[in-house]
């Protein structure tokens, strides 16, 4: 909680260090790129490490909270397809409200009915989905059939990107509700296994209902919070100032845009911390830490456990559908195959262990470490087979593999460096204080 | 109305298809209920254990097959299983030995060996890619079907086949052999009653002296076996591709959560269950209930009642109510 002491700082320091040396390495395109995505990173690991370094919360469904972050982007963002809401938007609209009613119904049905409940509330659900997919099926062909090649969806609001960030944000919360209400409570092991399933199920959604994001065609081209590259090169101000420094415009550009996205994640990172480390400090965040050590003692001092637990569960997801928003805005692209457990997920957590669960600072800084290293082991792990591999003959079997495999240096090097770190320093790089 | 083509088509797009499918959850599952009662964890691991076994057993069998040997009518891995097995109890006892053990003596709390375990699966995941890479591997030979659709159209004279594919027979038999085996091993004998003991209450067993570290690595060396087997007979049924192993572990976990982790007959229960609500949820149901129905009632759509992208939902949705309803699953497990 309290400032970084110079340790942390001469950690940070080494961040800074890596980040140089890929720009003068590589190249600052390269640098910046990994940057980004570090920044992404870094908020994500916060989000995680709310949940896990302070409540103690085992979350494995960041994917899928990232994944829902990133529809937010592409809702608020997109154009609105005309044709499409003409043609059965509001059939999938009523269609929805009906799934939604008859859930609604089950729910009130289990309450109230005094007899034959179980009975009732299948009666109720069958008869609903069924009306539920009549309507609703319907309604999809309808808007799926408008121009599939270029949309087949119902667009978005046509509101700014940036506006979408935080609506990533409460869907990604709304989701965490409706796991928490259920999970939550239970053992951690059931919440485990309940945030890895409805990370799958969030990703089987966003493939397969195309008139939502076009699933698996992908939603490309959203609209960008920072200018074009091609616009600033053909700007005369830009190309000036370019030639003013001796910059080689089009290599300036790129870098520009960059730098323009780096800031914007780095204010929202800013004020996620400086909140985040204001809550962690607060009462609230005194309460928060005194239930993960203790829940029966927290519970006698008349502290609702499941509720600080669902609302902490709630605000971390937020914090990691946010960076997913981000992470579609970066990319400009929502593409749903793309999402994958072990990089979206475990990789996150292999951050916060690593950086020093129940540390702000610490997640932070796991994040710009760890998204690096993955980042780079792929160049470091192809030198390192080419010297080992050096001494064999050219088109053997084994070196061939050998050199193939190195794409999968990634995964076996996350592992030992989690497995190294809870092993040896398992408070992680800055621990809690 | 033809109630027998109805059953036989109900029985060769689901009955059979979800009985060999929840065969391999149920050995799956028994992986995981195991490391759960005696350890005490819930091992993220185990579906790259699955693949790693597997991994090992494809690889022998690619070797059978270069030497000129074949099984027959039956597919060269079955004969290939126990270097699968063997390779896979040596990685599971030098992981215990360099991971786990540490934590153990310590006595850490259950959360860091799953912790632990997520770096585990990061590395044989990285194993297996590195190994054999990320792609789909065939490695089913042998006769593929015991009787084609058409060979029993032609038998019974109906409009409707059931094809058996050897593997899904061998999938069911090869499950029993081994559920057998093991329940007889866990009832039986001096060992197994100890894991028994050791699983019910620790310190009890400790206090008979009962050797921990015995208890633990004959757990492991069953669980190596459970997985390679589960795993090999998945990829004959299907095929073999190291990330959709890693994504069984979802159904396998509601399988062991519902069944009641801890409960080894709750694990195969908890298999069936979710093997059979995934495939009836997402088959078309639409020929069946042709069949089934009087004309005037039979359906137009697919009676599909969700896409089969959706399998994951199945498992989910009836793991939610098992946990709302009966947290400690079917067969009451343990509830820490």
């Amino acid at each position: 909680m309290s400032a970084l002491r110079p340790r942390d700082l001469a950690l940070f320091a080494v961040v800074i260090v890596l980040f140089v040396g890929t720009g003068m390495v590589q190249s600052w395109n390269v640098s910046l790129t990994i940057l980004n995505m570090g920044l992404i990173s870094a908020i994500m690991a916060l989000g995680v490490n709310m949940q896990w370094g302070y409540a103690g919360l085992f979350n494995v469904g960041i994917m899928g909270f990232v994944a829902l972050g990133g529809l937010g982007a592409v809702l608020v963002s997109m154009p609105p397809v005309g044709e499409a809401w003409a043609a059965g938007g509001l059939r999938v609209l009523a269609g929805l409200a009906l799934g939604i009613a008859t859930i609604v119904a089950a729910i009130a049905a289990w309450r109230r009915v005094p007899r034959w409940r179980g009975l009732v509330v299948l009666v109720v659900l069958l008869v609903g989905f069924f009306s539920f997919r009549a309507v609703f099926d319907g309604g999809v062909a309808m808007v799926e059939a408008v121009s599939p090649a270029t949309s087949g969806y119902l667009g978005g609001l046509g509101l700014p990107v940036i506006i979408g960030w935080p609506v990533g944000g409460l869907l990604a919360a709304g989701a965490a509700w409706l796991i928490g209400k259920t999970a939550l409570g239970l053992r951690s092991d059931y919440l485990a296994i309940a945030t890895l399933g409805i990370a799958e199920i969030v990703i089987a959604v966003l493939k397969n209902e195309d008139w939502l994001a076009r699933g698996v065609k992908n939603v490309i081209g959203l609209p960008r919070p920072v200018p074009y590259e091609i616009d600033l090169q053909g700007s005369d101000g830009f190309t000036q100032f370019a030639a003013e420094w001796g910059w080689d415009p089009i290599t300036a550009s790129t870098i520009a845009v960059k730098l323009a996205y780096a800031g914007l994640f780095a204010i929202v990172l800013a004020i996620l911390i400086w909140l985040a480390q204001s809550a962690l400090a607060s009462p609230w965040g005194r309460m928060m830490r005194a239930i993960r050590d203790n829940e029966v003692a927290a519970e006698a001092m008349g502290k609702d456990v499941t509720r600080r637990h669902l609302q902490i569960f709630i605000l971390g997801s937020a914090v990691c559908g946010l960076a997913g928003a981000m992470m579609t805005t970066l990319d400009g692209q929502l593409t749903p195959g793309t999402y994958q457990p072990l990089r979206y997920t475990f990789l996150v957590w292999v951050m916060v262990i690593v950086g020093g669960s129940g540390n702000n600072w610490g997640a932070v800084l796991g994040g710009f470490l760890i998204w690096w290293l993955w980042v780079q082991v792929e160049p470091l792990g192809a030198l390192l087979m080419q010297a080992i591999t050096a001494g064999m003959t050219d088109g053997t079997w084994l070196k061939d593999h050998l050199l193939d495999a190195v794409a999968h240096m990634r995964l076996l090097t996350m592992g030992i460096v989690l497995l190294l770190v809870l092993r040896f320093s398992p408070r992680g790089l800055i621990p809690e204080r | 109305m033809e109630p027998l083509n109805a059953l036989v088509t109900f029985a060769n797009f689901v009955l059979v298809p979800a009985t060999a499918y929840g065969a391999q959850l149920a050995l799956g599952a028994l992986g995981v209920t195991l490391i759960y009662g005696i350890l005490r964890f819930s091992n993220f691991a185990h579906g790259d254990t699955m693949a790693f076994g597997t991994m090992g057993v494809i690889l022998a069998t690619w070797g059978l097959q270069a030497a000129g040997i074949s099984f027959g009518p039956l597919p060269t891995a079955l004969l290939a299983l126990p270097v699968g097995i063997a390779v896979a109890s040596a990685l599971v006892l030098l992981t215990d030995r360099a991971v786990y053990r540490f934590y153990r003596g310590k006595r850490a709390v259950p959360v860091t060996f799953v912790i632990a375990s997520l770096g585990v699966m990061f590395i044989y995941n990285g194993f297996t890619r590195f190994i054999i890479g990320p792609d789909d591997q065939q490695f089913s030979d042998g006769q593929r079907f015991i009787i084609s659709a058409r060979d029993f159209k032609e038998l019974t004279g109906l409009d409707e086949g059931l094809a058996l594919k050897t593997t899904q027979v061998i999938t069911i038999v090869v499950a029993l052999a081994v559920v057998i085996a093991l329940f007889w091993f866990l009832n039986r004998t001096r060992t197994g009653k100890s894991m028994r003991a050791y699983s019910d209450n620790e310190d009890l067993a400790l206090l008979s002296g009962i050797n921990p570290e015995k208890v633990v690595v004959v757990t492991w060396l069953i669980v190596a076996a459970l997985a390679t087997v589960a795993g090999t007979l998945y990829g004959l049924d299907k095929t073999f591709k190291p990330f959709t192993y890693f994504q069984l572990l979802l159904p396998i976990f509601a399988a062991a959560i519902v069944g009641g982790l801890g409960s080894p007959v709750g694990a195969i229960a908890g298999g069936f269950v979710i093997a059979f609500a995934e495939v009836t949820i997402t088959y078309p149901l639409k020929k069946v209930l042709g069949y089934a129905l009087p004309e005037a009632l039979e359906p137009d759509g697919l009676v599909q009642l969700l896409s089969t992208d959706y399998k994951f939902a199945v498992s989910f949705v009836i793991l939610l109510i098992v946990l709302l309803f009966r947290p400690t699953g079917l067969f009451a497990g343990k509830s820490v």
